[in-house]
């Protein structure tokens, strides 16, 4: 009776293993495509540059804001997901671009032209007309997205959301 | 037999509701929570429940005319909060819900921390409602995303700047969240599936964990001075206590949480129906920065703290504080799991709870009056207003404006708030040194030297001069 009892034991441990290994390997099999699927979209896009216009549309000395498509448009994203950024066009005829993410938590700046400041409405951060941090919690210059002139155009870089730190 | 008899015997038998209605409804409660005043104390996670499922009806309800596209989000909530009284209604019942539920969510975490519920054995309970904590505060920030206006669409780039910063995946996380390099065509169907599909299943699974425990444990007694918990006794006073005092769940202490309830119902839809939903705002527009972008009233404490903190303090405040509060509420009931439950014999938690509360109450006030907000605004004095002044004077007024001196500092009270008010500056300091400050910059004020000729310089010294002569 011992000796059947022990074989009974045995079979049960034997089928609680078999039951848990096949279904954790489903599981897992079942796991991969879905984390897959899920971090797919994380993946880094290509560089792509995209046209803000003539360089004639560029007063110079004056900073303007551009907005121009993301890399890689979805057809039901519309005109809400644009980027954004600011471009000067220097007095020597070279181009910069400032990021419109404040460097502190990701808001908008805001360019005064006047005052030559950008201005963060969230928190207070202030960069001078360089980028440069002159007063608020920004920890460090306003990023610069390569712009550059081809043909008498000037384009941009899309450029990631920066990664701040 | 009669036929109701008969009727309730047949589903008795199929169903199980005489077993099910003895443990859910009849087990026994200590007699305090069924007190008429101290009772209310234990009605909050009840309370919350409840909120939790209208939530998931108007929810729902939402989402039958919601369009989680990025071309028509903004543009579908404006249309069915304007068709007809429900739309507006049911959009103001999920949001007023919203922030009762978190208001009521923090409430019950304050009950069980002070009774010191949390402790033995009911570290579990503390800990799973820690988790729903996490994700109904989570739930809170996608929803306000959903709106797909202006704030919540600088709010996931907002988001996507925390989850940057977080040591070594960074990154990757960053990714995560936008769906891709910037905020694009996916972003939004990605918090559309976190709040309505991904987050209420899982505060759907852990409600049930956290029910089940309650059940299980039953609900913590009144504490009472010099009687810590004990490991090796506590199981056994309490069964003891129920024994002798205990009294039905149902009705005893179930019609305070059902009177509760149904007041808070009743309490959020007058405000949906008076006050209405929050209001739109404006749509998303990547080429308009918005003015005044705002956290809802949940997280203003922590978007004042954002704006006081230190500089350099970014990653301690957004990736460490948030991780490290986070631990503490999770490792409280086990390295606290005995000892007294008494506010009388915890001075430490009463000043614990005490300080936590004022700060969050004092932040959230500094973040609602936000001093250090460009006041962008501000509209310029005109020449009528400063009435009988030398003309650089007005002209200095304009300047004052369009430089941005305005956004900051405020004059005969209008502007900003950030830098001192300046209507008697000139009695204070001497023409000299305000000139230099505005030419050099001092302390947070940048320097104007590349953007003010001589002339402009005279001309706000004038606007100064004559403010002062108005102010005074």
């Amino acid at each position: 009776m011992a000796s059947m009892d022990d074989a009974a034991e045995g079979r049960r441990r034997f089928l609680a293993r078999l039951a848990l290994a096949v279904s954790g390997l489903a599981a897992l099999a079942a796991a991969v495509p879905l984390v897959a699927y899920f971090v797919r979209p994380a993946r880094s896009a290509a560089a792509a540059w995209r046209d803000l216009g003539a360089v004639g549309d560029f007063a110079p000395g004056l900073t303007r804001k551009v907005v121009y498509p993301t890399p890689d448009p979805d057809p039901w994203e519309g005109t809400a997901v644009r980027n954004a950024a600011w471009v000067r066009r220097e007095l020597d005829g070279s181009f910069t671009a400032f990021s419109i993410y404040c460097t502190h938590t990701g808001c908008p700046v805001r360019w005064v032209e006047e005052g030559g400041l950008f201005l963060c409405p969230c928190h207070g951060g202030v960069f001078d007309r360089d980028g440069d941090v002159s007063a608020g919690p920004p920890p460090r210059p306003l990023d610069r997205p390569v712009v550059r002139v081809r043909n008498g155009r000037v384009e941009i870089e899309v450029a990631d959301v920066p990664t701040p730190g | 037999m009669k036929l109701r008899a008969r009727l309730w015997r047949w589903a008795d038998h199929r169903l199980g509701l005489g077993k099910i209605w003895r443990v859910v409804a009849k087990h026994g409660v200590p007699p305090e929570t069924t007190s008429a005043r101290y009772g209310w104390l234990y009605v909050l996670g009840f309370v919350t429940l409840g909120i939790f499922l209208l939530q998931i009806l108007t929810g729902a309800a939402l989402v039958t005319r919601y369009i989680p596209a990025s071309e028509s989000a903004f543009e579908s909530i404006r249309i069915l909060t304007g068709e007809g009284w429900s739309g507006r209604m049911i959009r103001g019942m999920h949001y007023w819900g919203a922030s009762a539920m978190i208001l009521f969510m923090a409430f019950h975490l304050a009950r069980v921390f002070l009774t010191g519920s949390y402790k033995y054995p009911r570290e579990a309970n503390w800990i799973t409602g820690v988790l729903l904590l996490v994700l109904v505060l989570a739930m809170g920030f996608t929803g306000q995303l959903l709106r797909w206006n202006q704030d919540g669409l600088w709010g996931v780039v907002v988001a996507s700047q925390y989850a940057g910063r977080v040591p070594f995946i960074g990154d990757f996380l960053k990714r995560l969240i936008l769906a891709g390099d910037v905020v694009g065509g996916a972003t939004l169907s990605r918090f559309f599936a976190l709040h309505v599909v991904i987050m209420p299943l899982m505060i759907l699974a852990l409600v049930g964990i956290h029910l089940a425990l309650v059940q299980y444990h039953g609900i913590s007694e009144r504490p009472v001075p010099g009687e810590p918990v004990e490991t090796a006794t506590y199981r056994q006073k309490y069964d003891e206590l129920l024994e002798r005092e205990g009294k039905p769940y149902w009705p005893d202490a179930a019609w305070q949480e059902m009177v509760a309830i149904s007041a808070v119902v009743l309490g959020i839809m007058v405000l949906a129906a008076f006050l209405g939903p929050r209001p739109l705002g404006q749509p998303p527009d990547p080429a308009s920065v918005p003015s005044h972008p705002r956290p809802d009233w949940f997280l203003m404490w922590y978007y004042a703290l954002l704006a006081v903190k230190p500089r350099g303090f970014e990653h301690a405040t957004m990736v460490y504080l948030p991780i490290v509060t986070f631990l503490v509420l999770i490792l409280l009931p086990l390295v606290r799991s005995t000892g007294e439950r008494a506010l009388s014999k915890r001075p430490i938690a009463v000043a614990a709870a005490a300080a936590v509360a004022l700060s969050l109450g004092t932040l959230t006030v500094i973040g609602y009056r936000g001093p250090w907000v460009p006041d962008l605004d501000t509209p310029p004095f005109t020449a009528a207003e400063l009435g009988d002044v030398p003309a650089d004077a007005a002209t200095g007024a304009l300047l004052f404006h369009s430089h941005g001196c305005q956004y900051c500092h405020a004059v005969m009270g209008r502007g900003g708030q950030w830098g001192p008010e300046l209507t008697d500056v000139t009695q204070r300091l001497a023409p000299g040194v305000i000139t230099e400050r505005i030419v050099k910059g001092f302390g947070e004020m940048p320097s104007f030297r590349s953007q003010l000729t001589a002339e402009e310089l005279a001309a706000i010294l004038a606007f100064l001069a004559a403010a002062a002569e108005n102010g005074s």
